[in-house]
């Protein structure tokens, strides 16, 4: 952990996740207001106005809420953002260089079980309680393949640290040779997230699920996390899939910032384009479909890499 | 003392604290939680002693079986315990008397025993020493046993299961799709 960047980098490295959930939240929120029928412009500023709104609105109180472990959680998932982001190398170095980076990022979207789980628990309602077993559920369904497919570039770059998987792919990424393990990652990206499609904990089916009781400052770190997740989970995949800070003329840093950027978008798009669907479907076709694929992507990627040694 | 001491002995009293509390509140949810910070302790005590790979094992493999734990418990409860508040002990004298006696017997191990020293020095890496251990002279037991541990699995699973092939599929294994009480979204 000697090589790690100095602490002079976290206010940057914080300030440039923020901007870029702030960002794809004003992207999101503008696609919808052109859904509605609403300029684009009107929506890119949502994210604003909806941060300013929720500041000043007091907190929903509910009749014997765990009022500690709910806070807590809500509390909890904008630092869970930031620590899968200070894993992430931006160039040679992280915030923190392990040589266990990936171990860590898989830590920290397991964290995220507990912490869902919480936020719909706490309240004490029945939407809430709801929306967080359909988390769990869903997190059932996603986490094992997420995890075999963290394992493909693992085995290809020989080595759980990300700053090294980074390298391995110089001249040809991940992206390209295990395209079935980087789907399944951004499956679970947007698993962990909460994002749609793999949204039903958060449906408006359910009123709003584990987000249902939360107002105020509650509210707005809790949605704030959800994209600040989004982006980080994104940030994770640039070093393992996406050649890391490869790229012509501009710094290594600023080559991370943008394919995050862009895996973000993405991934809100596709969202956007593929439906939501209940987690009982979700959990079969984790096991069954998606999960004998990841582990076939994982023999091909093994495979090749011993024949070329 | 250096600032890793400081942190250990934080970590150290932490995970005891936490422990502890684990039976004082009196709320399912609360025990949980309190467990699985003690264990997240654990887990940074391990890293600040140099075992980085057993130390994020511990803190990811405890934090997503608390909150497995959690789920079931809550579950099988019936109930939201956020409304019921109730005991995190039973059988108090018992466990009471039982826990002094194996803190004795084990806190006079550890004082009494007259521990070897160290005979040679530890590898570099201890986690590839600990995999080359685990794969070469050990490797015959390893397939041995994820052999028995996947028919046990398989075999309690089909024990357990109330529901066969013929309940879902009917008595000539013919009907499709199969009559699930919870259809899946293959379409078995």
């Amino acid at each position: 952990m000697t090589d790690s960047l100095s602490l002079i980098f976290v206010a940057p490295v914080v300030a440039a996740l923020a901007l870029v959930a702030l960002s794809v939240a004003g992207v999101s929120a503008a696609l919808e207001a052109r859904d509605a029928g609403r300029p684009i412009s009107s929506g890119m500023t949502i994210p604003l106005r909806e941060t300013a709104r929720l500041l000043r609105q007091r907190p929903r109180r509910t009749v014997s809420a765990d009022r500690l472990l709910w806070r807590s959680a809500s509390t909890a998932v904008i630092p869970l953002a930031v620590l899968i982001v200070a894993f992430v190398p931006l160039g040679a170095h992280a915030l923190v260089d392990h040589p266990l980076g990936v171990v860590w990022v898989n830590a920290l979207d397991v964290v995220a079980w507990a912490v869902m789980w919480l936020i719909g628990w706490g309240a004490n309602s029945v939407t809430g309680l709801v929306g967080g077993y359909r988390f769990l559920a869903l997190a059932v369904g996603y986490e094992l393949p997420l995890m075999f497919a963290l394992t493909a570039p693992v085995i290809a770059a020989g080595s759980l640290d990300l700053a090294q998987i980074a390298a391995t792919q110089d001249g040809l990424w991940f992206v390209v040779w295990m395209p079935v393990a980087f789907a399944t990652y951004c499956w679970g990206v947007l698993g962990f997230s909460l994002r749609p499609p793999m949204d039903p904990g958060a449906a408006t089916d359910l009123g709003g699920g584990i987000l249902s009781e939360l107002a105020g400052v509650d509210r707005l770190l809790v949605l704030g996390g959800r994209y600040a997740l989004l982006v980080a989970g994104s940030a994770a995949a640039v070093p393992l899939f996406l050649g890391g800070g490869a790229g012509p003329t501009l710094p290594a840093w600023a080559w991370v910032l943008a394919k995050t950027l862009l895996l973000s978008l993405l991934l809100v798009l596709a969202g956007r384009r593929l439906p939501t669907l209940r987690p009982d479907k979700v959990l079969e076709l984790g096991w069954v479909v998606v999960l004998p694929l990841v582990v076939a992507q994982d023999l091909v990627v093994a495979t090749i890499a011993v024949a070329t040694g | 003392m250096t600032s890793t001491d400081v942190a250990f002995w934080l970590c150290a009293s932490v995970s005891v604290v936490a422990g502890a509390l684990v039976f004082y509140v009196d709320s399912m949810a609360r025990a949980t939680y309190a467990l699985a910070v003690s264990f997240v302790a654990v887990g940074v005590a391990l890293l600040l002693m140099g075992q980085a790979y057993m130390g994020v094992i511990v803190i990811l493999m405890m934090v997503m079986e608390m909150a497995v734990m959690a789920v079931y418990m809550v579950m099988f409860m019936g109930m939201n315990p956020a409304l019921m508040p109730m005991s995190m002990v039973h059988s108090h004298r018992s466990s009471v008397a039982a826990a002094i006696g194996t803190f004795v017997l084990l806190g006079a191990g550890a004082v009494l025993v007259p521990w070897p020293t160290r005979r040679g020095a530890p590898p570099a890496d201890v986690t590839a020493a600990l995999g080359e251990a685990i794969m070469e002279s050990h490797m015959i037991v390893m397939i041995t046993m994820g052999a028995v541990m996947v028919a046990t699995i398989v075999a309690g699973v089909a024990l357990s299961s109330h529901r066969t092939r013929y309940d879902r599929l009917g008595d000539d294994l013919d009907r499709r799709p199969a009559d699930d009480p919870q259809p899946g979204g293959v379409g078995r």
